[in-house]
């Protein structure tokens, strides 16, 4: 057997979740806490503007089906999911077809689950009982995952990184999706240390018009004008261009509010009756942006996972970086 | 206890243990900090983010029910940012409650309207949003108000944990999710009850911290009724309403105000007031001597008791298959109220004048029964309306009678004679105790050593099983409280002669009908108090209270003894 540890710590792995956990540590942990271990195979990719997940498991299936039995050879689990976007039916027969593995089961996020349904102790929640709700942590997946056994729970890119870390042939490169208002669409493999500017460049989707980007996903990714396109592209590899010129505030931001009321799992008070609150704002156009600002700061202090938390992410850097006057109207 | 781990709440200095939480410590050193979702009998949750502190070194606001103490750990729990966000959602949360305080029971206890008072909160900053959600009704029992639920999930816990249920789900996700009854348990049996599967306890409502669950109240029919010269309108007060319900004028838990409550019903309007301790003797005796004939006449064992109406429906619904084992005897408040209506009645004639009976119960399946149908009495019920413990207290509010400063008042002469082991129905494993004291008296009369106390039947526990030694004969007994508990020991019946289930944690003191909040020290305060009844009392068996074997007597004569003292089961929805 291959000391797959050593070789990811070689590799100097990362989760590409978006967390950025290094990866021989979650395997680690989940080693050693006693109990039947689960490993789960995070593939829900529910954040708008990433498609890395579906093309890795388009192009580079097998890679990942072989990491999870390096997985599985390490932590010897009990069961082994292959947690899927529903969207992603129509790659099923080829995947059953690979899967040699018995432990192997594919299951899919359900349908009106979205965002949410990616955030692993909502994913847990709903493997266990098809009800969507963030859990309570600590503890964490890795002591008490699913069935409250040690679960391993890894991104799709972040398996493939394994195969590949596992063979010697990872390359420092990551997956970038790129989208929006550009000619050059879709999902390239890049060296992972580049700046905003330079994949959109080496991509050939450099604006010729005024611009701005969202990175990191279309609905908690952060927005950055046209003097920010040195900073590194974070999280989960994504960058949105939007047309300066072109857009209209009130409908982006709507847009980004509505998502959220429509991913919040209605647990806490914040994510479900803040957003519920600011949807309601932005629907009437009567704005009352300091009681706008207040529910937002509210959701960064109090909401109970992420989710919450990360819909002030957009909004805030986009008044900040590239409308500063709106909040002030 | 050896307090490890020091740190700060608000620059005190503070200890606790690993695995207590800043709530916790916070309490223990008398530092209030607010919470709605959070109950010491559920699992903490974590979902209404009032309890938040802030904590040195960290970004995000903390709850401090779910955050476990560490060693140095800097806490505020009223900082600036805490009360922001602490404010801004107590506000959200009104924004959930359609305000309907005036003529609401839970208005005493309400645990938002003390938060806004306290905060001094605009509770109308947002326009309410949940006006058009249903109101779901379980019976005749208890009753769940869509424009009043905060989204705690407490009664989905208590209902799932507590009563073991599960008649409760949550239905739809974000903003538009809300608690809804499961209606397809018994799949092609429509019912018109939606609540059909519900067993009427009211932990959801004793666990809601708004109201929102809460029992269906009857205060308005009574005050119909006691405004009404052409009825006679008298009531009975259960064992376990006298140690709780000072708690809601001020008095701590397990204060034991029986002449005040009796002085506080006759000022309300009631003609005459009864004890249904008297009832728990008649029950006692009646149990005891079925008891006595399954066992000598190899009837059906282990015999169950039947006080409890909620655990009565249980079996009526999910396991009809055991309703030979549950005792024929009716409960106290139907033994009291049959006597009420058939010999007091007859000694009180009232020309052209109904007399109507209320029970005041720390319990909501009780309206229940006494709506059932094979209880009435020539065509009529023998209990006309049941209160909770808390209507009683918003009706003694409302009227501005404060029950606390009351002088004590003796019942009515008649049918209120009690033994202490009446008194101890009201908490779990008195009606055991009692039954106990009366079969061993009944099995060897003459022996010299009478047992008063059986010791290992009380208590909080939620389940407790002994062994006695009676008259040569091995008894093993098991007394069951929370009625989770009850189906974990329905698998081995086999074990026992006699088993004793209330439906609620620690029996009737803990009832779905109590002052809020319950909590285990609560309970067991009021526990007490019922055991310190039972001990004060020079009579202590039920079988020396010679009214009520005079009572007996009577109705044998009249022939009406099994219509009566006796009742029956049947098999529901299955």
């Amino acid at each position: 057997m291959i000391d797959i540890i050593s070789k990811i710590k070689k590799a100097n792995l990362i989760g590409r979740g978006g967390a950025g956990f290094p990866v021989y540590k979650k395997w680690e942990l989940v080693k050693s806490f006693s109990g039947d271990k689960y490993i789960i195979a995070n593939g829900a990719e529910g954040e708008p503007g990433v498609k890395k997940d579906e093309y890795i498991l388009k192009n580079y299936s097998q890679d990942v089906l072989q990491a999870l039995e390096l997985a599985d050879n390490y932590l010897q689990a009990k069961e082994i999911f292959l947690y899927l976007n529903h969207n992603f039916k129509y790659l099923e027969r080829k995947l059953k077809r690979q899967i040699k593995n018995k432990k192997i089961k594919i299951v899919y996020k359900p349908k009106n689950a979205g965002y949410m349904a990616g955030e692993e102790s909502a994913l847990l929640s709903i493997l266990e009982s098809n009800h969507l709700e963030a859990g309570l942590r600590p503890p964490f997946p890795v002591e008490s995952g699913y069935r409250n056994g040690p679960t391993l729970i890894n991104n799709i890119e972040t398996l493939y990184n394994v195969s590949l870390a596992a063979k010697e042939k990872y390359k420092q490169e990551r997956f970038y999706t790129i989208s929006g208002a550009c000619f050059n669409p879709g999902v390239y493999k890049l060296k992972d240390n580049l700046s905003i500017f330079e994949v959109l460049k080496k991509t050939k989707n450099l604006p010729a018009f005024d611009f701005f980007v969202q990175v990191g996903g279309d609905a908690s990714g952060e927005v950055l004008n046209q003097g920010q396109l040195q900073e590194e592209v974070s999280g989960c590899g994504s960058i949105t261009i939007y047309n300066l010129r072109d857009h209209e505030a009130i409908s982006l931001i709507k847009y980004w509010v509505e998502f959220y009321l429509n991913s919040s799992c209605g647990k806490c008070t914040p994510c479900r009756e803040g957003i519920y609150r600011l949807y309601e704002m932005l629907s009437s156009k009567k704005m009352n942006w300091p009681l706008f600002l207040d529910l937002l700061d509210n959701l960064s202090y109090s909401s109970f996972c992420a989710l919450g938390s990360s819909l002030p992410i957009p909004i805030k850097s986009y008044l900040k970086n590239i409308n500063p006057s709106l909040s002030l109207t | 206890m050896n307090k490890k781990i020091s740190f700060r709440i608000n620059n005190k200095q503070v200890f606790g243990n690993t695995g207590q939480t800043v709530l916790d410590v916070a309490k223990e050193n008398k530092i209030f900090i607010p919470t709605l979702c959070y109950h010491p009998d559920l699992p903490i949750k974590g979902n209404c983010r009032i309890c938040l502190v802030e904590i040195k070194g960290e970004k995000k606001l903390k709850t401090s029910c779910s955050t476990l103490i560490s060693e140095g750990m800097e806490v505020k729990t009223d900082s600036k940012k805490v009360r922001f966000s602490r404010n801004l959602n107590l506000e959200l949360i009104f924004s959930e409650h359609a305000e309907k305080c005036g003529n609401c029971i839970n208005n005493i206890d309400c645990q938002l309207l003390a938060l806004a008072k306290r905060y001094k909160l605009k509770i109308t900053r947002f326009a309410d949003r949940k006006n058009d959600r249903k109101t779901h009704k379980f019976g005749p029992a208890v009753e769940i108000d869509g424009s009043q639920c905060i989204d705690c999930q407490s009664c989905l816990q208590a209902c799932e944990l507590l009563s073991g249920i599960s008649h409760l789900k949550l239905s739809k996700k974000g903003y538009k999710q809300q608690i809804e009854p499961k209606l397809n348990r018994f799949k092609g049996k429509p019912s018109k009850d939606n609540g059909f599967a519900c067993v009427y306890c009211g932990q959801c409502a004793l666990h809601c911290p708004v109201g929102a669950a809460q029992e269906q109240s009857s205060f308005k029919q009574v005050r119909n009724l006691l405004d009404n010269p052409k009825i006679k309108v008298v009531a009975q007060i259960a064992p376990a309403v006298r140690v709780s319900i000072g708690e809601e004028f001020g008095l701590k838990a397990g204060e034991i105000v029986t002449g005040q409550l009796f002085s506080a019903l006759k000022l309300l309007g009631f003609e005459a007031v009864f004890d249904v301790n008297f009832g728990a003797d008649i029950t006692t005796l009646v149990e005891a001597k079925e008891l006595i004939e399954r066992i000598k006449e190899k009837k059906p064992l282990p015999m169950m008791t039947s006080c409890c109406p909620a655990w009565v429906r249980y079996i009526e619904v999910y396991r009809p298959d055991l309703i030979p084992l549950l005792t024929t005897s009716r409960s106290p408040q139907l033994h009291n109220a049959g006597l009420i209506k058939t010999y007091y009645a007859k000694l009180n004639p009232e020309k052209g004048r109904k007399i109507k009976t209320v029970s005041i119960m720390p319990c909501t399946a009780k309206k229940y029964e006494s709506s059932r149908s094979e209880l009435k009495y020539k065509g009529e019920r023998l209990i006309d309306e049941v209160l909770t413990t808390r209507e009683l207290a918003y009706m003694l509010h409302k009227k501005g009678i404060q029950l606390n400063k009351l002088k004590d008042q003796k019942p009515d002469n008649l049918l209120s004679s009690h033994s202490g082991a009446a008194a101890i129905y009201g908490g779990s494993g008195g009606v055991m105790e009692s039954a106990l004291r009366t079969a061993k008296y009944m099995l060897s009369p003459k022996s010299r050593f009478q047992a008063l106390e059986f010791k290992a039947v009380r208590g909080l526990k939620g389940i407790k099983e002994a062994s006695y030694r009676i008259a040569n004969k091995t008894l093993k007994v098991a007394v069951v409280s929370g009625l989770k508990n009850a189906q974990s020991l329905l698998d081995h019946l086999d074990n026992y002669h006699y088993i004793e289930v209330m439906a609620c944690p620690g029996g009737c003191i803990g009832g779905g009908g109590q002052p809020i909040p319950t909590t285990e020290e609560i309970r067991e305060k009021r526990r007490q108090a019922l055991y310190r009844i039972d001990s004060q009392k020079k009579l202590r068996q039920a079988h020396k209270n010679k009214e009520a074997i005079e009572m007996i007597k009577w109705l044998e004569k009249e022939k009406i003894d099994h219509k009566i003292l006796h009742t029956k089961y049947t098999r529901k929805f299955s």
